[in-house]
Protein backbone atom coordinates (compact mmCIF):
# COMPACT_ATOMS: atom_id res chain seq x y z
CA UNK A 1 0.00 0.00 0.00
CA UNK A 2 1.31 3.84 -0.91
CA UNK A 3 1.84 5.21 2.24
CA UNK A 4 1.14 9.18 2.77
CA UNK A 5 5.10 9.93 1.68
CA UNK A 6 4.98 7.97 -1.61
CA UNK A 7 1.68 9.18 -2.47
CA UNK A 8 3.39 13.20 -1.53
CA UNK A 9 6.41 12.38 -3.35
CA UNK A 10 5.32 11.01 -6.47
CA UNK A 11 4.72 14.59 -7.74
CA UNK A 12 6.03 17.42 -10.38
CA UNK A 13 7.08 20.39 -9.11
CA UNK A 14 5.31 23.78 -9.97
CA UNK A 15 7.28 26.52 -11.15
CA UNK A 16 6.62 28.47 -7.79
CA UNK A 17 8.49 30.79 -5.49
CA UNK A 18 8.74 27.80 -2.90
CA UNK A 19 8.78 25.44 -5.56
CA UNK A 20 5.20 24.09 -4.62
CA UNK A 21 5.38 20.07 -5.95
CA UNK A 22 1.74 18.98 -6.26
CA UNK A 23 0.41 15.50 -6.92
CA UNK A 24 -0.30 14.26 -10.42
CA UNK A 25 -1.29 10.65 -9.70
CA UNK A 26 -3.92 9.24 -10.11
CA UNK A 27 -6.14 10.15 -7.26
CA UNK A 28 -10.00 10.50 -9.03
CA UNK A 29 -11.66 11.44 -5.62
CA UNK A 30 -14.96 11.47 -7.38
CA UNK A 31 -17.69 11.48 -4.67
CA UNK A 32 -21.36 10.05 -6.27
CA UNK A 33 -24.06 11.26 -3.63
CA UNK A 34 -27.34 8.97 -3.64
CA UNK A 35 -30.35 9.47 -1.86
CA UNK A 36 -28.80 11.36 0.91
CA UNK A 37 -30.87 12.41 3.79
CA UNK A 38 -29.59 13.48 7.51
CA UNK A 39 -31.31 14.34 10.96
CA UNK A 40 -30.88 15.74 13.98
CA UNK A 41 -32.43 13.78 16.59
CA UNK A 42 -35.72 13.08 14.89
CA UNK A 43 -35.46 16.76 13.09
CA UNK A 44 -34.66 16.12 8.79
CA UNK A 45 -32.20 18.71 8.06
CA UNK A 46 -31.56 17.49 4.34
CA UNK A 47 -33.59 15.31 2.36
CA UNK A 48 -32.58 13.41 -0.19
CA UNK A 49 -29.78 15.04 -2.40
CA UNK A 50 -28.12 13.18 -5.39
CA UNK A 51 -25.58 14.46 -7.26
CA UNK A 52 -22.18 13.80 -8.75
CA UNK A 53 -18.88 15.80 -7.61
CA UNK A 54 -16.69 15.98 -9.83
CA UNK A 55 -12.63 15.19 -9.55
CA UNK A 56 -10.32 18.06 -9.67
CA UNK A 57 -12.84 20.51 -9.56
CA UNK A 58 -14.19 22.89 -7.28
CA UNK A 59 -18.02 22.34 -6.64
CA UNK A 60 -20.03 25.24 -4.37
CA UNK A 61 -22.78 24.55 -2.37
CA UNK A 62 -25.00 27.54 -2.05
CA UNK A 63 -28.14 28.24 -0.65
CA UNK A 64 -29.78 30.84 2.06
CA UNK A 65 -29.28 29.79 6.03
CA UNK A 66 -30.53 27.06 7.44
CA UNK A 67 -30.98 25.02 4.08
CA UNK A 68 -29.00 22.71 5.21
CA UNK A 69 -25.46 23.64 3.27
CA UNK A 70 -23.65 22.51 6.36
CA UNK A 71 -25.07 19.60 7.13
CA UNK A 72 -24.48 17.95 3.47
CA UNK A 73 -20.93 18.94 3.26
CA UNK A 74 -20.63 17.36 6.99
CA UNK A 75 -22.28 14.16 5.48
CA UNK A 76 -19.57 14.23 2.97
CA UNK A 77 -16.74 12.87 5.45
CA UNK A 78 -18.85 11.32 8.09
CA UNK A 79 -18.32 14.20 10.73
CA UNK A 80 -22.64 14.67 10.57
CA UNK A 81 -22.48 11.60 12.58
CA UNK A 82 -20.01 13.18 15.38
CA UNK A 83 -22.80 15.97 16.12
CA UNK A 84 -25.15 15.17 18.64
CA UNK A 85 -27.98 12.96 17.69
CA UNK A 86 -26.58 12.81 14.07
CA UNK A 87 -27.74 10.22 11.83
CA UNK A 88 -27.32 10.14 7.85
CA UNK A 89 -29.49 7.57 5.50
CA UNK A 90 -28.35 7.19 1.74
CA UNK A 91 -24.91 6.55 0.12
CA UNK A 92 -21.69 8.40 -0.79
CA UNK A 93 -19.12 6.52 -2.96
CA UNK A 94 -16.18 7.35 -3.05
CA UNK A 95 -14.15 6.41 -6.07
CA UNK A 96 -16.80 3.48 -6.09
CA UNK A 97 -17.06 3.10 -2.29
CA UNK A 98 -20.09 3.75 -0.13
CA UNK A 99 -18.41 5.49 2.76
CA UNK A 100 -21.23 4.50 5.21
CA UNK A 101 -20.82 0.78 4.26
CA UNK A 102 -20.49 -0.98 7.60
CA UNK A 103 -16.69 -1.94 7.72
CA UNK A 104 -15.52 0.90 6.69
CA UNK A 105 -14.21 3.18 9.29
CA UNK A 106 -15.25 6.49 9.60
CA UNK A 107 -11.47 7.68 11.00
CA UNK A 108 -9.95 6.73 7.25
CA UNK A 109 -12.75 8.46 5.18
CA UNK A 110 -11.65 11.88 6.70
CA UNK A 111 -8.32 10.97 6.27
CA UNK A 112 -8.94 10.65 2.83
CA UNK A 113 -11.42 13.31 3.02
CA UNK A 114 -10.53 16.49 4.68
CA UNK A 115 -12.45 19.09 6.52
CA UNK A 116 -11.63 22.87 7.29
CA UNK A 117 -14.19 24.76 9.07
CA UNK A 118 -16.05 28.32 9.29
CA UNK A 119 -13.71 29.50 12.18
CA UNK A 120 -10.45 29.12 11.65
CA UNK A 121 -9.23 26.29 14.56
CA UNK A 122 -5.68 26.28 15.15
CA UNK A 123 -4.55 23.84 17.71
CA UNK A 124 -3.92 26.63 20.28
CA UNK A 125 -1.49 24.65 22.46
CA UNK A 126 0.59 23.86 19.39
CA UNK A 127 3.30 26.00 17.23
CA UNK A 128 2.95 26.44 13.63
CA UNK A 129 4.80 23.93 12.64
CA UNK A 130 2.92 21.19 15.36
CA UNK A 131 -0.36 22.17 13.85
CA UNK A 132 0.62 21.10 10.48
CA UNK A 133 2.31 17.80 11.81
CA UNK A 134 -0.59 17.33 14.13
CA UNK A 135 -2.33 15.04 11.41
CA UNK A 136 0.60 12.74 11.30
CA UNK A 137 1.61 12.82 14.42
CA UNK A 138 -2.31 11.64 15.82
CA UNK A 139 -2.79 8.90 12.98
CA UNK A 140 0.36 7.28 13.14
CA UNK A 141 2.82 5.60 15.75
CA UNK A 142 5.91 7.52 14.69
CA UNK A 143 7.33 9.77 12.16
CA UNK A 144 10.56 10.62 10.70
CA UNK A 145 11.57 14.07 12.05
CA UNK A 146 12.86 14.44 8.74
CA UNK A 147 9.72 13.29 7.28
CA UNK A 148 7.52 15.38 9.13
CA UNK A 149 9.66 18.67 8.41
CA UNK A 150 9.45 17.71 4.45
CA UNK A 151 5.52 17.18 4.97
CA UNK A 152 4.85 20.50 6.91
CA UNK A 153 7.09 22.58 4.19
CA UNK A 154 5.68 21.46 1.28
CA UNK A 155 1.60 21.42 3.34
CA UNK A 156 2.57 25.78 3.92
CA UNK A 157 3.61 25.87 0.52
CA UNK A 158 0.30 24.66 -0.98
CA UNK A 159 -1.20 26.72 1.34
CA UNK A 160 0.68 29.79 0.16
CA UNK A 161 1.32 30.22 3.72
CA UNK A 162 5.29 29.10 4.31
CA UNK A 163 6.90 32.56 3.17
CA UNK A 164 4.66 34.12 5.52
CA UNK A 165 5.67 31.71 8.23
CA UNK A 166 9.17 29.97 7.42
CA UNK A 167 11.11 32.16 9.85
CA UNK A 168 8.51 31.76 13.18
CA UNK A 169 7.64 28.26 12.92
CA UNK A 170 7.98 27.51 16.45
CA UNK A 171 5.22 30.65 16.94
CA UNK A 172 2.08 29.72 18.89
CA UNK A 173 -0.44 29.15 15.62
CA UNK A 174 -2.69 31.08 17.24
CA UNK A 175 -0.65 34.34 16.94
CA UNK A 176 -1.39 34.45 13.38
CA UNK A 177 -4.02 36.77 11.41
CA UNK A 178 -7.20 35.13 11.04
CA UNK A 179 -6.82 34.77 7.09
CA UNK A 180 -3.29 33.05 8.46
CA UNK A 181 -5.14 31.09 10.59
CA UNK A 182 -7.39 30.02 7.88
CA UNK A 183 -4.52 29.20 5.72
CA UNK A 184 -2.80 27.09 8.52
CA UNK A 185 -6.10 24.90 8.68
CA UNK A 186 -6.21 24.48 5.12
CA UNK A 187 -2.16 23.14 5.49
CA UNK A 188 -2.83 20.74 8.21
CA UNK A 189 -5.35 19.50 6.26
CA UNK A 190 -3.04 18.78 3.74
CA UNK A 191 -0.29 17.30 5.23
CA UNK A 192 -2.29 14.27 5.52
CA UNK A 193 -2.65 13.79 1.77
CA UNK A 194 -6.51 14.00 1.35
CA UNK A 195 -8.02 13.28 -1.89
CA UNK A 196 -10.80 16.07 -1.67
CA UNK A 197 -11.32 18.41 0.49
CA UNK A 198 -14.25 19.56 2.16
CA UNK A 199 -14.07 23.37 3.16
CA UNK A 200 -17.76 25.06 5.42
CA UNK A 201 -17.64 28.90 4.35
CA UNK A 202 -13.83 29.22 5.07
CA UNK A 203 -13.99 32.88 4.47
CA UNK A 204 -16.84 34.15 6.38
CA UNK A 205 -14.64 35.27 8.87
CA UNK A 206 -12.14 36.72 7.14
CA UNK A 207 -11.73 40.51 5.62
CA UNK A 208 -11.83 40.37 1.53
CA UNK A 209 -8.06 40.44 1.10
CA UNK A 210 -7.82 37.65 3.44
CA UNK A 211 -10.92 35.79 1.11
CA UNK A 212 -9.28 36.19 -2.33
CA UNK A 213 -5.94 34.76 -1.43
CA UNK A 214 -8.13 31.76 -0.12
CA UNK A 215 -9.69 31.64 -3.32
CA UNK A 216 -6.71 31.86 -5.23
CA UNK A 217 -5.31 28.81 -3.24
CA UNK A 218 -8.36 26.77 -4.14
CA UNK A 219 -7.64 27.83 -7.89
CA UNK A 220 -4.28 26.48 -7.27
CA UNK A 221 -5.44 23.49 -5.38
CA UNK A 222 -8.00 21.96 -7.51
CA UNK A 223 -5.29 21.09 -10.27
CA UNK A 224 -4.97 18.34 -7.60
CA UNK A 225 -7.74 17.81 -5.78
CA UNK A 226 -11.27 17.41 -5.57
CA UNK A 227 -12.68 20.92 -3.57
CA UNK A 228 -16.24 21.10 -2.65
CA UNK A 229 -17.27 24.63 -0.76
CA UNK A 230 -19.82 25.51 1.68
CA UNK A 231 -20.54 29.70 1.15
CA UNK A 232 -23.46 31.89 1.25
CA UNK A 233 -21.98 34.25 -1.18
CA UNK A 234 -22.94 34.37 -4.61
CA UNK A 235 -19.99 36.20 -5.44
CA UNK A 236 -17.71 33.78 -4.27
CA UNK A 237 -19.25 31.16 -5.55
CA UNK A 238 -19.46 32.33 -9.21
CA UNK A 239 -15.75 33.44 -8.72
CA UNK A 240 -13.87 30.13 -8.17
CA UNK A 241 -16.37 27.20 -8.43
CA UNK A 242 -16.85 24.70 -11.82
CA UNK A 243 -20.14 23.62 -11.08
CA UNK A 244 -22.86 24.53 -8.31
CA UNK A 245 -25.61 22.99 -5.80
CA UNK A 246 -28.14 25.46 -4.96
CA UNK A 247 -29.60 24.31 -1.88
CA UNK A 248 -33.65 25.38 -0.70
CA UNK A 249 -35.51 24.53 2.46
CA UNK A 250 -38.55 22.87 1.68
CA UNK A 251 -41.71 22.96 3.03
CA UNK A 252 -40.46 20.64 6.11
CA UNK A 253 -37.50 23.16 6.67
CA UNK A 254 -35.66 20.56 5.13
CA UNK A 255 -32.62 20.94 2.86
CA UNK A 256 -33.55 19.78 -0.92
CA UNK A 257 -31.22 20.29 -4.30
CA UNK A 258 -33.02 22.10 -6.22
CA UNK A 259 -30.62 22.23 -9.16
CA UNK A 260 -26.94 21.27 -9.71
CA UNK A 261 -24.81 22.21 -12.76
CA UNK A 262 -21.81 23.89 -14.24
CA UNK A 263 -21.45 27.31 -12.22
CA UNK A 264 -21.42 29.49 -15.87
CA UNK A 265 -25.18 27.45 -16.35
CA UNK A 266 -26.36 28.43 -12.56
CA UNK A 267 -25.83 32.02 -13.20
CA UNK A 268 -26.35 33.01 -16.41
CA UNK A 269 -28.83 30.65 -16.82
CA UNK A 270 -30.73 29.10 -14.31
CA UNK A 271 -33.28 26.65 -15.15
CA UNK A 272 -35.51 26.71 -11.91
CA UNK A 273 -37.40 30.16 -10.86
CA UNK A 274 -36.22 29.64 -7.08
CA UNK A 275 -32.43 29.41 -8.61
CA UNK A 276 -33.06 32.27 -10.67
CA UNK A 277 -34.88 34.56 -7.83
CA UNK A 278 -32.12 33.49 -5.13
CA UNK A 279 -28.96 34.52 -8.08
CA UNK A 280 -30.83 37.55 -8.73
CA UNK A 281 -31.44 38.94 -5.08
CA UNK A 282 -35.13 38.17 -4.40
CA UNK A 283 -34.83 36.68 -1.38
CA UNK A 284 -32.24 34.59 0.59
CA UNK B 1 -42.50 60.40 47.04
CA UNK B 2 -39.85 59.54 44.69
CA UNK B 3 -37.55 61.30 46.80
CA UNK B 4 -37.83 59.55 49.77
CA UNK B 5 -37.90 56.16 47.68
CA UNK B 6 -34.76 57.70 46.72
CA UNK B 7 -33.16 58.29 49.69
CA UNK B 8 -34.10 54.93 50.94
CA UNK B 9 -32.42 52.88 48.33
CA UNK B 10 -29.45 54.81 48.81
CA UNK B 11 -29.87 53.75 52.98
CA UNK B 12 -29.97 50.59 52.01
CA UNK B 13 -27.11 50.30 49.16
CA UNK B 14 -25.01 51.82 52.00
CA UNK B 15 -26.00 49.39 54.61
CA UNK B 16 -25.24 46.22 52.48
CA UNK B 17 -22.17 47.50 51.55
CA UNK B 18 -21.29 47.65 54.51
CA UNK B 19 -22.61 44.09 55.84
CA UNK B 20 -20.59 42.16 52.47
CA UNK B 21 -17.55 44.34 53.58
CA UNK B 22 -17.98 43.22 57.37
CA UNK B 23 -18.33 39.94 56.04
CA UNK B 24 -15.21 39.87 53.65
CA UNK B 25 -13.07 41.43 56.40
CA UNK B 26 -14.28 38.71 58.86
CA UNK B 27 -12.66 36.28 56.66
CA UNK B 28 -9.60 37.66 55.81
CA UNK B 29 -9.54 38.55 59.48
CA UNK B 30 -10.03 35.09 60.78
CA UNK B 31 -7.54 33.49 58.25
CA UNK B 32 -4.81 36.21 59.46
CA UNK B 33 -5.32 35.31 63.07
CA UNK B 34 -4.66 31.57 62.26
CA UNK B 35 -1.47 32.22 60.65
CA UNK B 36 -0.59 34.89 62.65
CA UNK B 37 -1.55 32.67 65.98
CA UNK B 38 0.67 29.79 64.13
CA UNK B 39 3.45 31.60 62.92
CA UNK B 40 4.46 33.18 65.96
CA UNK B 41 3.71 29.75 68.05
CA UNK B 42 5.17 27.70 65.71
CA UNK B 43 8.17 29.78 64.06
CA UNK B 44 10.66 29.77 67.27
CA UNK B 45 10.54 25.76 67.20
CA UNK B 46 11.87 24.95 63.93
CA UNK B 47 15.40 24.56 63.56
CA UNK B 48 17.43 21.87 61.82
CA UNK B 49 17.31 19.43 64.21
CA UNK B 50 13.66 19.48 63.89
CA UNK B 51 14.07 19.00 59.63
CA UNK B 52 16.55 16.22 60.24
CA UNK B 53 15.99 14.58 64.24
CA UNK B 54 13.60 11.03 64.94
CA UNK B 55 11.48 11.81 67.85
CA UNK B 56 12.96 11.65 71.02
CA UNK B 57 11.73 9.08 73.34
CA UNK B 58 9.88 11.44 76.31
CA UNK B 59 11.95 13.29 78.57
CA UNK B 60 14.43 13.49 76.51
CA UNK B 61 15.05 17.35 74.85
CA UNK B 62 15.19 18.23 71.36
CA UNK B 63 14.40 15.10 68.50
CA UNK B 64 12.46 16.16 65.07
CA UNK B 65 9.85 14.98 62.90
CA UNK B 66 11.95 14.01 60.15
CA UNK B 67 10.28 10.56 59.97
CA UNK B 68 6.86 11.90 60.09
CA UNK B 69 7.98 14.60 57.28
CA UNK B 70 9.51 11.78 54.71
CA UNK B 71 5.85 9.97 55.97
CA UNK B 72 3.50 12.37 54.88
CA UNK B 73 5.29 12.61 51.65
CA UNK B 74 5.17 8.84 51.19
CA UNK B 75 1.59 8.75 51.74
CA UNK B 76 0.78 12.01 49.68
CA UNK B 77 2.84 10.61 46.95
CA UNK B 78 1.02 6.85 47.18
CA UNK B 79 -2.50 9.09 47.19
CA UNK B 80 -1.41 10.79 44.04
CA UNK B 81 0.07 7.30 42.16
CA UNK B 82 -3.17 5.77 42.76
CA UNK B 83 -5.84 9.01 42.52
CA UNK B 84 -4.19 11.03 39.39
CA UNK B 85 -4.28 8.24 36.77
CA UNK B 86 -8.06 7.02 38.15
CA UNK B 87 -9.16 10.66 38.50
CA UNK B 88 -7.95 12.20 35.36
CA UNK B 89 -9.60 8.58 33.15
CA UNK B 90 -12.99 9.85 35.13
CA UNK B 91 -12.87 13.53 34.02
CA UNK B 92 -11.85 12.50 30.78
CA UNK B 93 -14.86 9.83 30.99
CA UNK B 94 -17.34 12.48 31.72
CA UNK B 95 -15.88 15.28 29.56
CA UNK B 96 -15.49 13.40 26.49
CA UNK B 97 -16.91 10.08 26.40
CA UNK B 98 -20.06 9.62 28.41
CA UNK B 99 -23.90 9.91 27.04
CA UNK B 100 -25.79 12.93 29.45
CA UNK B 101 -27.45 10.23 31.36
CA UNK B 102 -24.49 8.16 32.32
CA UNK B 103 -22.39 11.61 32.72
CA UNK B 104 -25.02 13.17 35.33
CA UNK B 105 -25.00 9.50 37.24
CA UNK B 106 -21.19 9.37 37.93
CA UNK B 107 -20.98 13.31 38.02
CA UNK B 108 -23.71 12.97 40.91
CA UNK B 109 -21.51 10.26 42.43
CA UNK B 110 -18.34 11.81 42.45
CA UNK B 111 -19.70 14.87 43.96
CA UNK B 112 -21.52 12.42 46.86
CA UNK B 113 -18.06 11.03 47.53
CA UNK B 114 -16.40 14.54 47.26
CA UNK B 115 -18.99 14.78 50.60
CA UNK B 116 -18.43 12.04 52.38
CA UNK B 117 -16.95 13.01 55.76
CA UNK B 118 -13.07 11.95 55.87
CA UNK B 119 -13.28 9.68 58.90
CA UNK B 120 -15.88 7.25 56.98
CA UNK B 121 -13.20 7.16 54.72
CA UNK B 122 -11.04 6.28 57.00
CA UNK B 123 -13.18 3.57 58.76
CA UNK B 124 -13.81 2.17 55.20
CA UNK B 125 -10.08 1.42 54.58
CA UNK B 126 -9.86 0.33 57.71
CA UNK B 127 -12.95 -2.27 57.27
CA UNK B 128 -11.37 -3.25 53.76
CA UNK B 129 -7.69 -3.30 54.25
CA UNK B 130 -6.13 -2.78 57.74
CA UNK B 131 -8.37 -6.02 59.23
CA UNK B 132 -8.05 -8.13 56.58
CA UNK B 133 -4.12 -7.56 56.48
CA UNK B 134 -3.99 -7.89 60.47
CA UNK B 135 -2.04 -4.84 60.33
CA UNK B 136 -2.08 -0.51 59.97
CA UNK B 137 0.00 -0.13 56.99
CA UNK B 138 0.71 2.88 54.81
CA UNK B 139 -0.75 1.42 52.05
CA UNK B 140 -4.38 1.82 52.94
CA UNK B 141 -3.83 4.86 54.50
CA UNK B 142 -2.63 5.94 51.00
CA UNK B 143 -5.73 4.23 49.77
CA UNK B 144 -7.81 6.10 51.96
CA UNK B 145 -6.31 9.40 50.83
CA UNK B 146 -6.66 8.44 47.34
CA UNK B 147 -10.07 8.05 47.48
CA UNK B 148 -10.57 11.62 48.84
CA UNK B 149 -9.11 12.84 46.14
CA UNK B 150 -10.58 11.23 43.12
CA UNK B 151 -13.88 13.11 43.14
CA UNK B 152 -11.83 16.45 42.99
CA UNK B 153 -9.28 15.58 40.50
CA UNK B 154 -11.98 14.64 38.12
CA UNK B 155 -14.35 17.13 38.82
CA UNK B 156 -11.97 19.65 38.25
CA UNK B 157 -10.72 17.95 35.22
CA UNK B 158 -14.17 17.45 33.65
CA UNK B 159 -14.78 21.25 34.14
CA UNK B 160 -11.36 22.38 32.48
CA UNK B 161 -11.98 19.56 29.76
CA UNK B 162 -15.36 21.29 28.91
CA UNK B 163 -13.46 24.81 28.52
CA UNK B 164 -11.90 23.41 25.54
CA UNK B 165 -14.26 24.36 22.65
CA UNK B 166 -16.03 21.51 20.85
CA UNK B 167 -14.26 23.11 17.54
CA UNK B 168 -11.01 21.65 18.83
CA UNK B 169 -12.57 18.26 19.21
CA UNK B 170 -14.17 18.49 15.51
CA UNK B 171 -11.07 19.50 13.89
CA UNK B 172 -9.04 17.05 15.19
CA UNK B 173 -11.58 14.43 14.25
CA UNK B 174 -11.92 16.05 10.48
CA UNK B 175 -7.77 15.44 10.48
CA UNK B 176 -8.84 11.47 10.47
CA UNK B 177 -7.69 11.17 14.45
CA UNK B 178 -9.27 8.77 16.51
CA UNK B 179 -11.29 10.00 19.62
CA UNK B 180 -8.53 8.96 21.96
CA UNK B 181 -5.56 10.38 20.11
CA UNK B 182 -7.46 13.60 19.53
CA UNK B 183 -8.31 13.41 23.82
CA UNK B 184 -4.67 12.88 24.63
CA UNK B 185 -3.30 14.47 21.72
CA UNK B 186 -5.14 17.78 22.08
CA UNK B 187 -7.88 17.94 24.51
CA UNK B 188 -5.63 17.49 27.17
CA UNK B 189 -3.25 19.64 26.15
CA UNK B 190 -5.38 22.11 25.67
CA UNK B 191 -6.65 21.78 29.28
CA UNK B 192 -3.68 20.97 31.62
CA UNK B 193 -3.89 24.08 33.52
CA UNK B 194 -6.95 23.42 35.02
CA UNK B 195 -5.94 19.85 35.19
CA UNK B 196 -2.68 20.87 37.07
CA UNK B 197 -4.39 22.74 39.27
CA UNK B 198 -7.44 20.50 40.28
CA UNK B 199 -4.57 17.97 41.61
CA UNK B 200 -2.48 20.37 43.22
CA UNK B 201 -5.69 21.44 44.97
CA UNK B 202 -6.52 17.68 45.84
CA UNK B 203 -3.17 17.50 47.38
CA UNK B 204 -3.36 20.89 49.68
CA UNK B 205 -6.92 18.87 50.70
CA UNK B 206 -5.21 15.27 51.64
CA UNK B 207 -2.16 17.02 53.41
CA UNK B 208 -3.53 17.93 56.65
CA UNK B 209 -6.10 15.07 56.85
CA UNK B 210 -6.04 13.56 60.42
CA UNK B 211 -9.15 11.73 60.84
CA UNK B 212 -8.74 8.70 57.65
CA UNK B 213 -4.70 8.42 59.22
CA UNK B 214 -6.33 7.66 62.51
CA UNK B 215 -7.29 4.19 61.45
CA UNK B 216 -5.32 3.28 58.48
CA UNK B 217 -1.28 4.73 59.28
CA UNK B 218 -1.81 4.83 62.83
CA UNK B 219 1.52 6.30 63.46
CA UNK B 220 4.99 4.89 63.56
CA UNK B 221 8.10 6.22 66.21
CA UNK B 222 10.46 4.56 63.89
CA UNK B 223 10.99 5.52 60.10
CA UNK B 224 9.59 3.70 56.80
CA UNK B 225 9.91 0.17 57.29
CA UNK B 226 7.64 -0.17 54.35
CA UNK B 227 4.30 0.11 52.71
CA UNK B 228 2.84 -3.03 54.88
CA UNK B 229 3.79 -1.19 58.17
CA UNK B 230 1.87 1.57 60.18
CA UNK B 231 3.82 4.96 59.03
CA UNK B 232 4.13 8.32 60.34
CA UNK B 233 2.75 11.43 58.82
CA UNK B 234 2.85 15.15 60.35
CA UNK B 235 -1.04 15.44 61.02
CA UNK B 236 -1.20 12.62 63.69
CA UNK B 237 1.68 13.53 64.94
CA UNK B 238 0.70 17.07 65.39
CA UNK B 239 -2.83 15.54 67.14
CA UNK B 240 -0.24 13.41 69.58
CA UNK B 241 2.32 15.91 70.83
CA UNK B 242 -1.00 18.71 70.88
CA UNK B 243 -2.49 16.61 73.41
CA UNK B 244 0.56 15.49 75.56
CA UNK B 245 1.41 16.86 79.01
CA UNK B 246 4.86 17.67 78.08
CA UNK B 247 5.39 21.48 77.08
CA UNK B 248 8.37 19.84 74.79
CA UNK B 249 6.07 18.08 72.55
CA UNK B 250 3.35 21.13 72.26
CA UNK B 251 5.79 23.02 71.13
CA UNK B 252 7.21 20.65 67.96
CA UNK B 253 3.37 20.13 67.71
CA UNK B 254 3.26 24.12 66.77
CA UNK B 255 5.95 23.71 64.77
CA UNK B 256 4.61 20.55 62.29
CA UNK B 257 1.61 22.99 62.07
CA UNK B 258 3.52 25.36 60.82
CA UNK B 259 5.14 23.50 58.38
CA UNK B 260 2.15 21.81 57.29
CA UNK B 261 0.66 25.42 56.91
CA UNK B 262 3.54 26.12 55.33
CA UNK B 263 3.18 23.33 52.92
CA UNK B 264 -0.40 23.97 51.91
CA UNK B 265 -0.01 27.71 51.40
CA UNK B 266 2.94 27.11 49.00
CA UNK B 267 0.81 24.63 47.31
CA UNK B 268 -1.81 27.50 47.00
CA UNK B 269 0.21 29.67 45.95
CA UNK B 270 2.05 27.69 43.17
CA UNK B 271 -1.53 27.02 41.90
CA UNK B 272 -2.24 30.29 41.46
CA UNK B 273 0.80 30.54 39.52
CA UNK B 274 -0.09 27.82 37.41
CA UNK B 275 -4.03 28.80 36.54
CA UNK B 276 -2.36 32.47 35.91
CA UNK B 277 -0.22 31.65 33.32
CA UNK B 278 -3.95 30.44 31.56
CA UNK B 279 -4.38 33.96 30.66
CA UNK B 280 -1.11 35.40 30.10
Amino acid sequence: MATVFDRVRNTTKQDSSCEVPIRMEANKGILVVQNLSAWYGKTLAVKDISLSIQSRAITAIIGPSGCGKSTFIRCLNRMHEVSHGGRVSGSVLLDGKDIYARDVDPVIIRQRIGMVFQKPTPFPTMSIFDNVAAGLRLTRLWTRRSDLEEVVERSLCQAALWDEVKDKLNLSGASLSGGQQQRLCIARALAVAPEIILLDEPCSALDPAATLKIEDLMRSLAQAYTIVIVTHNMQQAARVSDMAAFLLMDQDRAGMLVEYGKTSQIFANPRDKRTEDYITGRFG
Amino acid sequence: MSGTSHLRRKWFNRLMLVLSGCGAGLAIMILGVILGYILVHGISYINLDFLTHAAKPVGEAGGGMRNEIIGSLILIGLASVLAIPVGLMAGIFLSDFASPKIAATVRFAADILAGVPSIVVGIFAYAILVRPMHSYSAVSAGIALGIIMVPIIARTAEESLRLVPNSMREAALALGITRWRAVLGVIVPGAITGIVTGVMLSVARIAGETAPLLFTALGSNFGFQGLTKPIGALPLQIYHYALSPYADWQHQAWAAAFLLLLLVLGISIVVRWVSGRRHA
